[in-house]
């Protein structure tokens, strides 16, 4: 089969997608953690390690330009690009959901806040998986994988709305912690973000390999409490 | 030509050449380096000289009478055109693949082994028609055909058929003069994998009018275009993923956007 050198190129850069994601997987739990165990030093690692992400984005940017530039790609070649570029710009994003976590938790300090941990944990792990699968699912362009994953938003959205409520239970119950219990709501709006923006790469998936362009998860931040 | 084979990082080299037929200055002040085992294009309108100076490196131009040339081209250093530089021992070094395939009307097996005697080749043939059509990505299709004419073969097939003709004189640059323009596009890109493939072990440089070409399938490009007095002058040189994101010069960017020329 001819092309050798566009095939070559095309899977080193979903080569350094995959990296990418893992980096951000990787930075949204430590972000997370760092809120359990206030430990600042690897808060402010990873508020600072998101421009490692950042330059890793530009990176993969440009080689994307190049690989459309030179190789000239058509149909599915062509919305593999695009779709890599899309994915690219949305796992930048969900670093710096991860950097706002590990900001809030710099923000706090040392301070003694009731947070609820429980939710936000459940929600990062599942915000985390869904990425994860979802990636497989787009490297692979497996669009029945990815169809289905959407879906799973819904738990991230009951947890939100769990842990939206238990702070403003905390906000009237300890009106004295009002400024550090309201930096809770940055982390579980910055979850339930990661999750839509999961769903768009599932969307993503779908247009390799059916061309077809469409919203999958119909619940989106701006749905919620409506 | 005693150290040809010792390793640079320039193969070939012009320093301000200059080559006229005749009263008419075909090209101006070219200088350019290629490096060694890399796919280098010379890309640009017709008539700015990319095949004079491609011509040029393996003393093709001698065939034209009303050519004459001033500057240099170093090959390793060595000026080609200096009196005691053997052009036929040049050209075994610096091997041509043509636009057109042209195999000898004679059989796949004996278009590789005839050339290959005539320089002089003494090992065993049948080994060396195996090795140059394995290189050129066409023993697969033609082993069990080989007194088959080379003239039945398609035209892609020619093609890499000339290429492994070219190989079996065991080069160390080819230079292709537009080796793709007779091919459909299937073709086109076989013998651009190709060309990938032989980088490895040859430094080539190909002359195309096709840019796509010269991005997909090109290190380094350097663009040519026709100075006011119709002669070629290069307007650019540089790594090819570049020449086709980024260039420098206004007239590059006119010529690859399709906007000039």
């Amino acid at each position: 089969m001819p092309r050798n050198t566009l095939n070559r190129q095309l899977n080193m850069v979903q080569d350094e997608i995959l990296i990418l994601g893992s980096m951000v997987e990787q930075a949204t739990r430590a972000a997370v953690g760092t809120l359990k165990s206030r430990d600042l030093r690897e808060a402010k690692l990873v508020f600072e390690q998101d421009q490692i992400i950042n330059e890793k984005r530009f990176a993969i940017e440009n080689a994307i330009l190049i690989l459309m530039a030179t190789q000239q790609p058509m149909a599915r070649d062509l919305r593999t690009l695009a779709a890599l570029l899309e994915v690219n710009t949305e796992l930048e994003r969900m670093g710096d959901y991860a950097k706002g976590i590990a900001k809030v938790t710099l923000r706090m300090g040392e301070a003694d806040v009731n947070l609820p941990m429980v939710e936000i944990d459940q929600m990062s792990e599942l915000a985390v998986g869904m990425l994860h699968r979802a990636l497989g699912a787009f490297i692979e362009e497996n669009a029945n994988v990815a169809v289905a994953i959407p879906k799973e938003d819904d738990r991230i959205d009951e947890l939100f709305n769990t842990a939206y409520s238990k702070i403003l239970h905390e906000m009237v119950a300890n009106p004295s912690t009002i400024d550090n219990v309201n930096l809770a709501l940055w982390v579980i709006h910055n979850l339930e973000r990661m999750a839509d923006r999961v769903s768009n790469i599932c969307e993503r998936t779908v247009f390799i390999a059916t061309g077809e362009l469409f919203e999958m998860d119909g619940m989106d931040e701006e749905d919620l409490n409506v | 030509m005693e150290d040809m084979n010792q390793p640079s990082k320039y193969v070939i080299e012009t320093r301000g050449l200059n080559i006229f037929y005749g009263d008419f200055q075909a090209v101006k002040d070219i200088s350019l380096q290629f490096e060694r085992n890399r796919i280098t294009a010379i890309i640009g309108p017709s008539g700015c000289g990319k095949s004079t100076v491609l011509r040029a490196f393996n003393r093709m131009n001698d065939f034209v009478p009303s050519a004459h040339a001033t500057g240099e081209v170093l090959y390793h250093d060595q000026n080609i055109n200096h009196p005691s530089v053997d052009a036929v021992q040049l050209r075994r070094l610096i091997g041509m693949v043509f636009q057109k395939p042209n195999p000898f009307p004679k059989s796949i097996y004996d278009n590789i082994a005839w050339g290959a005697k005539m320089n002089g080749f003494r090992g065993n043939t049948d080994d060396l028609v195996e090795e140059t059509l394995r290189q050129a990505a066409l023993w697969n299709e033609v082993k069990d055909n080989l007194k088959k004419s080379a003239l039945a073969l398609s035209g892609g097939q020619q093609q890499r058929l000339c290429i492994a003709r070219a190989l079996a004189v065991r080069p160390e640059i080819i230079l292709m003069d537009e080796p793709c323009s007779a091919l459909d596009p299937i073709a086109t890109l076989k013998i651009e994998d190709l060309m990938r493939e032989l980088s490895q072990n040859y430094t080539i440089i190909i002359v195309t009018h096709n840019m796509q070409q010269a991005a997909r399938a090109s290190d380094y490009t350097s663009f040519f275009t026709m100075d006011t007095d119709r002669a070629g002058i290069m307007v650019e040189y540089n790594e090819t993923s570049l020449i086709f994101t980024k260039p420098k010069d206004q007239r590059t960017e006119d010529y690859i956007t399709g906007r000039f020329g």
